[in-house]
């Protein structure tokens, strides 16, 4: 096996006060697999997720993409490898409400720079991948919680991250729904060769995965790397 | 068959007489179908020929007065047991429930028996997406239906395990 | 439905209303404060107002009792109760001392109010205040050969800062003394230039019109939270009226904790006027009662005016309740009605622009104007929604920053709007009225104030004094470099009466621009330079062939034709009547002024000392535009900490979505830069209208005032300086919070 994972978490520490939410937590993520975060609610999986996109520091422990340690970089490092590498899709409520759901998909295009006319012309495309072409011109406000989800996806992927985060993705949705999501979501996700960490309560979600690891008091069990 | 080795499980904590067994197993697991000792016994016999159990006899023989004790073999016979996942299919409720109230009352790890059995669910699951992703309407109609079925197994586990505390404050003696 | 149960029910929802504003835990309570500290303010402003005309009327009735109770037309006799009084009000430093020489001719003499027992030859009586200032400075102590044997009382004074004495004298004549029978004088109100009526009326609507414009936005901070609350209530099920009822309710509130608030400030401002406060606006706490009807107009007019604002600022979520849920779509501002306003406001103001007219002012021209500035500044108020929707609108492009602050705008302008009218208002009154004080000022001034003057000082006796007494006593004191002597004389002339002043080069250089002078030159002003005068108290006076027409300065422009001459000129034509010294002091004497005056008090306590300029005016206009400034300082203080208010707010509301733009990679400089932007460009077209209105208004107002019309830069300058100084300060104030609101837990779904 001459592959290395991509991103890598060993012996992460975190508390909250008096909570431990994570209690040394190792994870591996090789690239273009999706990973299923499984858990009971509580058990941190958002904070694990977190501490693995650079949004939160751990108090110990390692976090290395591609061999890089997130938890030494700066705090504008971090931001630049988010917009650059990764990308995130939650439950709901992401979508920025004042801006339409084309310049929504556009946004991580934008913050990295891409021109404005380039920036709508990629975001319209992903909207239509993702059978949303036509909300393109509304406001998150005036779509419903399928549509504006698979507006989010969108903008997970635009700017073809390594690696897509998604907490909950379907959360919010019903079974139909989120069925139709995960499927567009894992499907353009493996056509871009990005990895996913996809943390999930529901097992129809999970089984879109190529593995779980289970969270449980603040401690990973992960299951082997099939590859 | 998951009676033996609720039995032999039961035995782990310590000798027991083969009344008592009945008694124990009825109370924890036999809610809807109280156990024959006939059934207690011939099982026993089993277990006593393969060398899973043994027998401490007391004074004044008798078929009541004999006390079964658990072997080496047998404990290790049960953790193989308890650790091996089911094959993931309708209505198993009772075997993992047998399962995670044995690994309870021995001191096993009881998330692990979760743990294990989820993954051996998800295994399936992802078979059936795939199979229902690449196929026609009819298949993923079919592959619905049973990735629903295991789906409301799962729950069933999660919630289990969400209720651990509370069922080992029961069952533990 | 029975009444009762209708009432009842209408308590519950307004009772209800009141409870939600405060539900939202510390966010419910802190905006409450807000809403409740700015009703406090505007009413605690509007009650001091609303005291004002009976605290002016009760001083002003004391100043009428205690005034000497002269009749030019008749005669008084002597006899037993009547009584000699001498004018011996003086200055120290800027404030004016009222001071009487009293010299009883019999047994029952008329009593000044205030004053028990009257002060014998020798021994002074003086007010609390002044007592203190003579204790604070001893050299006012020695103005007056006297004992000071007692105080007067509080309703012989105009109020507690009143400066006031009263000499006991012997040594007035009939001649250089007045007999009166009585105190009290009912003197008709001389007419106030309608120069500083004009000034005094703009002056407080632009200081009302921004509380008024405060106060309307204070009951609408925390609006978004509200509506989106109402909103949920509507969609559950309350029908229109109720959700008015319940946002009511949510309202009164707050102005009712306010009416409470400003009512313990109003008390406070009386207790500090009454203590610190000095001149005109130095009352007793007795007389600070507000007019009953402007009280009870307050204490219903606030909560009713705080209703109706909140009522037609829930058009939206009365009509569309989703709409607002879902923050989809915005009711576009319509002008028309926005219009209405400020075109009233020219209509008013526009016939002022051909002068005031001559006079004293009448009122109504006053109230004119007041009301034109009033419809003008409330109608920028009206317009900027307006403008700012239709321009962000209109806006596009740019960078990520850019894109998000104008999107917010333009699918919710109203917060932002809110915090910036206020200031706005202000902005434009203040440049309104500090260009009006600036031109008035250059009126005033003109272009001859010299420094020189102000060193220059004149002092005019009541008594006959032999000149030599006068000269030497004057030069003895420290600080007096030269004293030269001016001789006063009439002559008459075509039937019109010609002042002739006879003194040094020197000396009459103080009254006119003098084009070269040597003894025996003779100017004229406003009167023939040649010819023969008629010297009054017999003989005359042929004007020399070098007689020159000269300009004088500005303070003797009413002083009608004058003569000012040489010694040699005036030869021995003229009696010698009346004398008075013209000085120049050095101004590094400490003290000198007032040793000036004490010199002069001591010769004759009716002696009067002044300088040239028109000090009186200078300083008025002073004390408007520092009132003005102080004014407006606090105002934008205040408006700046609502900002603050409205800003971490907003944010507190987006804080998801500030959380999910830092998770994608969003740079702090992107998120604060649309921040920023988002505060700064209503704040810009906020600044841009209020200096357009200010200066149009100036510019009406100087017109008004026949000033030259000029354009104030300076003042512009800096006043909408600070108002962008407010916005800068506010904005760092909140930026912390936006940091903070930044952090991952808020990605945590609630
Ligand atoms: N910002 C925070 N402040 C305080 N405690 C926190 C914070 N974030 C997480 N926690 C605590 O850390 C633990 C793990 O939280 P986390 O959100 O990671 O759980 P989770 O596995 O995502 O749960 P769920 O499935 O319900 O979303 C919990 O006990 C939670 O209360
Ligand atoms: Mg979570």
């Amino acid at each position: 096996m001459t592959e290395q994972p991509l991103l890598v978490a060993e012996g992460l520490h975190l508390h909250f006060g008096e909570t431990k939410a994570l209690d040394d937590a190792s994870l591996h993520i090789w690239p273009g697999e999706v990973v299923a975060l499984m858990g009971p609610s509580g058990s941190g999986k958002s904070t694990l997720l977190h501490c693995l996109a650079g949004i939160l520091q751990p108090d110990s422990g390692r976090v290395a993409y591609h061999g890089r340690d997130l938890t030494a970089m700066s705090d504008s490092e971090r931001s630049a490898l988010r917009r650059g590498e990764f990308g995130f899709v939650f439950q709901f409520g992401q979508l920025v409400p004042e801006l339409t759901c084309v310049e929504n998909v556009a946004l991580p295009l934008r913050l990295s720079g891409t021109g404005r006319r380039e920036a709508h012309r990629t975001a319209t495309d992903w909207l239509e991948r993702l059978e949303v072409g036509d909300v393109a011109g509304k406001r998150p406000g005036q779509v419903s919680g399928g549509q504006g989800q698979r507006v989010a996806v969108a903008r997970a992927l635009v700017s073809r991250p390594r690696v897509v985060f998604a907490d909950e993705p379907t959360g919010a949705l019903d079974s139909l729904n989120g069925e139709l999501v995960m499927k567009l979501f894992i499907t353009a996700a493996r056509d871009t060769g990005a990895a996913v960490v996809l943390v999930t309560h529901e097992a129809r979600v999970a089984a879109y995965s190529d593995r779980e690891a289970v969270v449980r008091d603040g401690r990973v069990r992960e299951q082997e790397h099939a590859r | 068959m998951s009676v033996t080795f609720a039995l032999l499980g039961l035995l782990e904590n310590g000798p027991r007489h083969g009344y008592d067994l009945k008694r124990t197993y009825d109370d924890t697991f036999g809610r809807d179908r109280a156990l024959h000792y006939g059934q207690v016994y011939s099982t026993m016999a089993r277990l006593l020929k393969n060398g899973l159990v043994e027998v401490e006899s007391e004074p004044g023989d008798g078929p009541e007065r004999k006390r079964y004790a658990i072997t080496h073999a047998g404990i290790t016979d049960v953790a193989e047991w308890i650790g091996r996942p089911e094959k993931p299919e309708p209505y198993l409720q009772s075997t993992l429930y047998t399962k995670v109230v044995l690994a309870l009352m021995t001191g096993r790890d009881a998330d692990e028996v979760l743990d294990s059995q989820r993954a051996e669910h998800l295994r399936m699951m992802r078979e059936l997406t795939r199979r229902k992703t690449d196929g026609d309407l009819a298949d993923e109609l079919i592959c619905d239906h049973a990735l629903f079925h295991l789906e409301a197994d799962l729950r069933w586990l999660e919630l289990t395990a969400a209720r651990l505390d509370r069922l080992a404050a029961r069952v533990r003696p | 439905m029975t009444g009762r149960g209708r009432l009842r029910r209408w308590i519950f929802e307004l009772g209800l209303g009141a409870r939600m504003s405060v539900a939202g835990g510390r966010a419910g309570w802190a905006r409450l404060t807000l809403i409740a500290a700015g009703t406090g303010v505007g009413v605690a402003l509007l009650l001091c107002l609303a005291a004002l005309p009976a605290a002016l009327e009760a001083s002003g009735d004391r100043e009428s009792a205690r005034t000497e109770a002269v009749d030019s037309e008749r005669e008084v006799p002597r006899g037993d109760g009547t009584m000699l009084i001498g004018i011996a009000t003086t200055t120290f430093h800027d404030d004016a001392i009222h001071g009487r020489m009293l010299q009883p001719e019999g047994s029952r003499p008329p009593v000044p109010p205030g004053v028990t027992a009257l002060p014998k030859p020798g021994e002074m009586l003086v007010s609390p205040a002044l007592r203190r200032l003579i204790e604070d400075n001893p050299v006012l102590g020695r103005r007056w050969e006297a004992r000071i044997v007692g105080t007067i009382g509080d309703d012989g004074l105009t109020g507690p800062a009143d400066l006031a004495f009263y000499l006991g004298t012997d040594t007035l004549t009939e001649d250089t003394g007045r007999r009166i029978e009585a105190f009290g004088h009912s003197y008709t109100e001389e007419g106030v230039s309608p120069v500083m009526l004009l000034l005094t009326a703009v002056g407080m609507v632009v200081l009302l019109t921004p509380v008024m414009v405060f106060m309307a936005s204070a009951v609408r901070f925390g609006g978004e939270a509200r509506d989106k609350r109402l909103a949920a209530l509507r969609l559950v099920g309350s029908d229109a009226g109720m959700t008015r009822r319940i946002a009511a309710g949510e309202t009164l509130a707050g102005a009712v904790l306010g009416l409470l608030v400003g009512t313990v400030l109003a008390a406070g401002a009386a207790l500090l006027a009454h203590r610190y406060a000095t001149g005109p606006l130095s009352f007793y706490l007795s007389d600070m009662r507000p007019v009953p009807v402007l009280a009870a107009l307050i204490a219903l007019g606030v909560p009713a005016v705080a209703v109706l604002v909140t009522l037609s600022a829930m058009r939206r979520v009365v009509v569309e309740p989703l709409g607002v849920v879902r923050l989809s779509t915005t009711v576009r501002r319509r002008l028309w009605w926005r219009l209405i306003l400020p075109v009233a406001g020219i209509a008013l103001l526009w016939p002022l622009t051909n002068g005031l007219g001559e006079g004293p002012g009448s009122g109504a021209t006053e109230f004119q104007a007041a009301a034109g500035v009033a419809l003008l500044l409330i109608g920028l108020a009206l317009l900027l929604p307006w403008l700012v929707d239709a321009v962000v609108h209109r806006l596009g492009g740019g960078g990520v920053a850019w894109e998000l602050a104008v999107r917010r705008l333009q699918l919710d302008s109203g917060t932002a709007v809110r915090a910036v009218s206020g200031i706005a208002v202000s902005v434009a009154g203040v440049i309104a009225v500090q260009g009006l004080v600036s031109a008035i000022e250059t009126q005033v001034t003109g272009s001859g104030g010299t420094p020189a003057a102000v060193a220059r000082q004149q002092v005019l006796p009541q008594t006959d004094l032999p000149v030599g007494t006068w000269t030497t006593a004057l030069r003895e004191t420290p600080g007096v470099q030269t004293v030269e002597t001016v001789r006063i004389a009439r002559a008459g002339r075509d039937g019109s009466e010609v002042t002739v002043r006879i003194g040094s080069c020197a000396a009459l250089e103080g009254y006119a621009a003098l084009p070269g002078c040597t003894d025996g030159d003779a100017f004229a002003v406003n009167v023939a330079t040649t010819g023969v005068f008629t010297v009054e108290g017999g003989g005359q006076w042929t004007a020399p062939a070098s007689t020159r027409d000269v300009v004088p300065t500005d303070s003797l422009l009413d002083y009608g034709p004058l003569l000012l001459l040489t010694p040699a000129a005036a030869a021995d034509a003229f009696p010698a009547g009346e004398a008075r010294y013209t000085l120049t002091l050095d101004g590094r004497t400490p003290n000198a002024l007032e040793q000036l005056r004490n010199t002069a008090a001591r010769m004759d306590p009716q002696a009067l000392v002044y300088g040239a300029g028109n000090d009186a005016v200078a300083s008025a206009l002073r004390t408007i535009r520092q009132g003005l400034l102080a004014g407006t300082i606090a105002m934008l203080v205040l408006i700046g900490a609502s900002m603050v208010v409205n800003v971490a707010e907003q944010m507190r509301e987006r804080r998801r979505v500030l959380a999910v733009l830092v998770a994608f990679g969003t740079r702090r400089r992107t998120m604060s830069g649309s921040v920023l932007l988002q505060a700064a460009v209503p704040v810009l077209l906020g600044m841009t209208l209020a200096i357009g209105f200010g200066s149009g208004l100036a510019a009406i107002l100087m017109a008004a005032v026949q000033a030259p019309v000029t354009v104030d830069w300076f003042g512009i300058g800096t006043t909408s300086g600070m108002a962008a100084l407010v916005v800068l300060g506010t904005t760092a104030a909140a930026l912390p919070t936006l940091l903070r609101l930044t952090r991952p837990g808020n990605l945590r779904s609630e």
